[in-house]
């Protein structure tokens, strides 16, 4: 039982996967190297950037600050499977639409993390929305307009809803 | 940096956990938001990680009639949204927002905090703040600790090497109960470059049973006792120039020491506004 490679099961946008893995790899570099998902990045591997942002069940986490074997019963979703589905399809264009990203490095923790946020409804102040994104670092933007981007879909959803 | 190889096992028990903890060079794993990356630095390289996270009932939060009991494997983000805490532990839920960010906050445990005993951590100033008792649960039995008696040094707690924290229980706020906290980061959720958190029973206008907890000043959370003093008959003024018998800051990245210890006084001066106020 306290062995250096475990067997994990782990739900990977929907589809089931199993691997062995190595107890020291982290999950992002599970996800990166072994199933081929770089759509999340390695900044910091300390927790700090937010930059390896994904989802494990339901709720955002460190990529980096989580290990892969950990995750065995698990259901991980990566900025690829949330894309795909649609479930973010207006806050990317929102992203797009304001200049909300220029290398993008940053952009799928951003866009994870700013999903949490309006996933909760109504429209949360540009202070909340500074607060909630400050464990992601980006170096591009200066922030406002990822700001302005989120600020945008949370009035767009809160009036689709009424 | 990746991490050092090292054997990983999932504890089902605390028993097992202890049972796990004997064999040579193993750490606990629980929410992992600071061992993991100490292990990516390579500062830490234990031979096993034994986790915690699975063992049923550690994630509990219980409230009797003088206590509340927060299991070990409760998460920030799971404290933020309890009822319980916000009532009979208010002081718990004004810290809470300053601690890391979101995604720290979804996986990092109360438990994790404390027994990592970061300097800098706002929980362990908390506990000191509000008399908090500690559950440790070790091959001899359990035992609880005074959260005065809990932190020894840099890192260093009332722990030992196959001892797991299972519980931290604090006694329920009263009407009479005013809490305070504050603090200096660089980026909101960083770790703190001067904090304060306090807590007292309000009597008219004395503060009884007044204490002032400061972090990021010293190995580990540091009692203002001669600004306690002052402060308690009401001259806050005076509890400000009581900080420079009190504190002694070593300097660091962040800041002197002096630029700590005038900090230390301006976060005072907050908390003595917010300890004037009843909980609404």
């Amino acid at each position: 039982m306290s062995e250096r490679f475990h067997e994990v099961a782990v739900t990977v946008n929907g589809e089931d996967v199993r691997e062995r893995v190595d107890a020291r790899k982290t999950l992002v570099d599970f996800l990166r190297e072994e199933l081929a998902l770089t759509g999340s990045h390695v900044g910091c591997e300390q927790g700090v950037c937010g930059a390896c942002s994904v989802r494990v069940d339901g709720v955002v986490v460190r990529g980096c600050l989580m290990l892969a074997v950990q995750c065995d019963g698990a259901r991980v979703d990566t900025i690829e499977g949330v894309a795909d589905s649609g479930e973010i399809a207006d806050l990317q264009q929102a992203f797009i639409a304001r200049n909300a990203l220029q290398c993008g490095y940053c952009t799928p923790g951003m866009l994870l993390t700013a999903q949490e946020l309006l996933a909760r409804g109504g429209v949360p102040s540009r202070k909340q929305i500074r607060a909630h994104l400050s464990g992601n670092y980006c170096r591009c933007t200066g922030y406002q307009a990822i700001v302005d981007a989120v600020e945008a879909v949370a009035k767009t959803r809160a009036e689709a809803k009424r | 940096m990746k991490p050092a190889p090292f054997a990983y096992a999932k504890a089902r028990s605390v028993a097992a956990a202890i049972e796990l903890l004997a064999s040579n060079d193993a750490r606990l794993l629980a929410g992992g938001q600071s061992l993991i990356a100490t292990l990516n630095m390579r500062l830490s390289q234990p031979a096993l990680l034994v986790d915690i996270n699975g063992i049923a009932g550690l994630d509990r939060i219980a409230l009797t009639n003088a206590h509340i009991e927060i299991g070990t494997l409760v998460r920030y983000a799971q404290a933020e949204r309890s009822p319980e805490i916000a009532r009979a532990a208010p002081l718990i839920a004004l810290a809470l927002p300053h601690i890391g960010h979101t995604a720290i906050r979804n996986r990092g445990t109360l438990g994790g905090s404390l027994a990592f005993a970061d300097p800098a951590a706002e929980l362990p100033a908390c506990m000191i703040a509000l008399g908090a008792e500690i559950e440790i649960v070790g091959p001899q039995g359990q035992r609880a600790v005074k959260a005065d008696e809990f932190f020894k040094d840099l890192f260093e707690t009332a722990l030992t090497a196959r001892d797991v924290l299972t519980a931290i229980r604090v006694p329920v706020a009263s009407g009479a109960t005013r809490v305070g906290f504050a603090e200096f980061a660089r980026r909101h959720g960083d770790y703190a470059m001067v904090g304060l958190a306090a807590c007292a029973q309000a009597d008219g206008t004395r503060l009884n049973d007044l204490r002032l907890a400061y972090f990021g000043v010293g190995a580990t959370p540091v009692r203002a006792r001669k600004a306690e003093a002052a402060l308690a008959e009401g001259d806050v003024e005076a509890g400000v120039s009581a900080l420079a018998g009190d504190l002694d800051p070593p300097d660091d990245v962040q800041a002197s020491g002096a630029v700590k210890t005038h900090l230390a006084g301006v976060l005072l001066r907050r908390v003595a506004r917010q300890l004037g106020r009843a909980a609404s």
